[in-house]
């Protein structure tokens, strides 16, 4: 497989009161062609924070460094209009929720007619017979008469779709989506799922889908990658993290997580709080809330480490875990609740 | 538990019931409506938040809620609370009735009846110290005379204990405390007065992951140690699954099926409930990609005008002509169970077949009657959802 992105030592650091901040920090991934990456996390851990980055939409503040190769181009060097030319055409980005990334005073067809209009030259007319029939492929009924809606006459889940829409007009090689389906109620959360599986399948689209539902992870994607406090700590295909975890942190969130064929079965949470990004602890920044730190841990950080079939794992402990060492972990005094 | 029984006004509090099996909470034909000004002339229309409600929840028992946004799952929770007053219907803590009740009265009822919030940070005055916040019901049921300020820092700081904070914490505000602490605030601040019923209104909802579990285990042994009865109000099945004895399904304010847990989640009987189960997302992937999705075609029609007859008709596979006809009664189906869908023992049995949702089909004639608001009906046909 072709990769379609490389991500290598991406940082990304906020000024905060004349501190610097690392939201992200020495990320490094590939994305193939036509693959969904799931990147999880909890908040704060800088999964959505290295795709902003990407997509040159950091605050004001904020500052990227590093390399992020779309083509033979390092996207991060690209002033807006240069990164123009990729942004909505290339790559594509949709959010959490759809009524903040729709202009409320515009009619749809407007709005995506736009996207067609610049990056495609088209005419207003071909674009609006596009923007109709992609409509109609992300599942909107009578898409004709939908195009001249306004935002607000849609409802949550139609409006996603016309985010999707939108993402997809030019057929982008990349789509991004952060957080898509939290918003939405779980049915039509299940209807999205499935039309990015179709959508995926149907252009050669690459995904990368950030999310802290492992649910949604498990059913969407091909690979993922685990982030904690802006550090990778564990990527690989989506049966090997799930099924045979190998850092704990990893582990920890597979406990956490409450399934729907598990029942009365107490969960065992990681123990403690995520640390502040300003006050990261030493070492390993997990190891405050580690049942398995040993020496090394608090002294130095655990670089990324190749395991069997290209998986990787931030991490010094490689022995068994069992979900009884979650429950009687103690947790280090300044991670306590 | 009879440490705060003492109270100035003629209300004595629901918990010295005398009778253990009496149910905690009896909620009989609740109905609530909204009023929506629709504009300067045009006709204002209604909201139709709850629809006849009845439910029980016995002693020690944990009562699941779910359903998607707009069933009523909050509302029917702050009717409970009496924080809405319903229009119709009555609410019974421990056979005392609380719609009636005097606002000074149920104002005292209120140590027994206890509310848990979404949004940890929103719940909580930025203004006040976390003592001051936890404390606070304290202060207002019970009077100095009965309660003295070092007394009942002595029960904050215990109960900060017992929900998992550092008691030094005490004089610190909200907004030094991430989600996870605050929901943490919360719910020490709901049992302080050590309530006979607890309503949880997505606790969990706004949380990571992490502090999910650590939240619901929390409120696992929060329940064992003060013997709490809960109402827990949540869209996530997982989640419900994971501490409720029985569960109730709403859809667009009305009760579709309530039964114990393991039955719902085994055995759905209503087609809602089986499409809700399935539309879950499963944390294992090969499980995940193995089950075909029951999809539903479109969302939940508007509680503003909600279709005729079965409110569920719309979007299910197995709706008839007949369906639009009159809503269908919540019927018996098995032991502690109800179910209020016309066609549930066809089903059941297999006479009756899912509508096959042909893509190229336009919508069907039972959706007409509904389609008056724009985002009714949603895709008539979604292609995706067919099993591939």
């Amino acid at each position: 497989m072709a990769a379609v992105l490389e991500v290598r030592d991406l940082n990304v650091t906020f000024e905060l009161y004349q501190r610097q901040v690392a939201a992200v920090a020495d990320l490094n991934f590939t994305l193939n062609e036509g693959e969904t990456l799931a990147i999880v996390g909890e908040s704060g851990s800088g999964k959505s924070q290295a795709f902003l980055a990407i997509m040159g939409l950091l605050a004001r503040n904020g500052r990227a460094t590093g390399e992020a190769v779309f083509g033979n181009t390092n996207l991060l060097t690209l002033k807006a209009d240069a990164l123009d030319r990729y942004r909505g055409r290339d790559i594509a980005m949709i959010f959490q929720d759809p009524m903040t990334s729709l202009n409320p005073s515009l009619r749809i067809d407007t709005q995506l007619k736009e996207v067609l209009v610049k990056h495609k030259q088209q005419t207003s007319e071909v674009a609006h017979r596009n923007v109709v029939e992609m409509l109609e492929r992300v599942g909107i009924p009578e898409p004709g008469k939908r195009a001249r809606s306004y935002p607000h006459e849609l409802s949550g889940g139609m409006r996603q779709r016309v985010m999707i829409a939108m993402a997809l007009l030019c057929q982008p090689k990349i789509l991004i989506a952060d957080e898509p389906t939290t918003a939405l109620d779980v049915t039509v959360q299940a209807q999205m799922l499935e039309l990015f599986k179709d959508l995926t399948d149907h252009f050669g689209t690459s995904l990368v889908l950030i999310t802290h539902d492992l649910g949604v992870v498990a059913g969407v994607a091909d690979r993922m990658m685990v982030m904690y406090a802006g550090r990778a700590v564990e990527t690989g295909s989506v049966n090997e993290l799930f099924y045979d975890p190998r850092h704990p942190y990893t582990f920890g969130l597979l406990h956490s997580t409450t399934h729907v064929e598990h029942t009365g079965e107490r969960l065992a949470p990681v123990k403690g709080l995520p640390p502040s990004l300003e006050n990261l602890p030493s070492g390993c920044a997990f190891h405050p809330r580690c049942p398995y730190r040993f020496e090394p841990c608090d002294q130095k950080r655990p670089e990324l480490t190749s395991r069997e079939h290209g998986r990787l794992a931030a991490c010094f402990y490689e022995g068994e875990m069992e979900r009884e060492d979650l429950e009687t972990a103690e947790v280090e005094a300044e991670m306590q609740p | 538990m009879s440490d705060t029984t003492a109270t100035a006004t003629t209300t004595t509090r629901g918990g010295t019931a005398s009778n253990p099996n009496k149910p905690v909470l009896k909620v009989g034909n609740v109905s609530k409506t909204f009023p929506i000004s629709a504009g300067l002339f045009r006709k204002a229309l209604t909201l139709t938040a709850l629809d006849d409600i009845n439910l029980t929840v016995a002693n020690g028992e944990t009562l699941g809620i779910v359903g998607e946004s707009g069933c009523g799952k909050s509302t029917l929770g702050r009717c409970i609370l009496q924080l809405i007053k319903p229009d119709e219907g009555s609410v019974e803590l421990y056979g005392q009735e609380l719609t009636t009740l005097p606002t000074e009265q149920m104002r005292m009822m209120r140590q027994d009846l206890q509310i848990i919030f979404q949004d940890p940070l929103a719940s909580l005055n930025p203004r006040m110290t976390v003592g001051e916040i936890i404390g606070d019901p304290l202060r207002v049921f019970l009077s100095k005379t009965h309660m003295s300020k070092a007394e009942r820092r002595k029960r904050v700081i215990k109960m900060m204990e017992a929900v998992g904070l550092l008691p030094e914490m005490i004089n610190r505000y909200p907004h030094e405390f991430s989600g996870g602490q605050a929901q943490r605030i919360g719910i020490a601040r709901a049992l302080i007065t050590e309530p006979k019923l607890v309503v949880c209104d997505e606790p969990v909802s706004a949380l990571d992951v992490s502090i999910q579990a650590q939240i619901l285990n929390l409120l696992a042994d929060l329940k064992d140690e003060f013997g709490l009865t809960l109402v827990f109000i949540s869209h996530d099945l997982s989640v419900v699954r994971h501490v409720s004895d029985r569960i109730l399904v709403l859809y667009l304010g009305q009760i579709v099926e309530s039964a114990p847990r393991e039955d719902l989640y085994h055995d759905p009987k209503h087609p809602y409930t089986k499409a809700l189960l399935t539309a879950i997302p499963i944390a294992d992937p090969k499980k995940a990609r193995e089950r075909t999705i029951e999809g539903l075609i479109g969302e939940v029609p508007s509680p503003i005008s909600p279709p005729s007859g079965c409110r569920f008709r719309t979007r299910c596979p197995y709706a008839i002509d007949k369906c639009a006809e009159e809503r269908p009664p919540l019927e018996q189906a098995g032991f502690n169970r109800n179910v209020a869908c016309i066609r549930w023992r066809e089903i059941e049995n297999g006479t009756a077949k899912p509508r096959h949702r042909d893509p190229t089909a336009g919508a069907s004639p039972a959706d007409t009657s509904a389609a008056s608001l724009p985002d009714h009906e949603g895709p008539k046909a979604f292609p995706t959802l067919e099993p591939r």
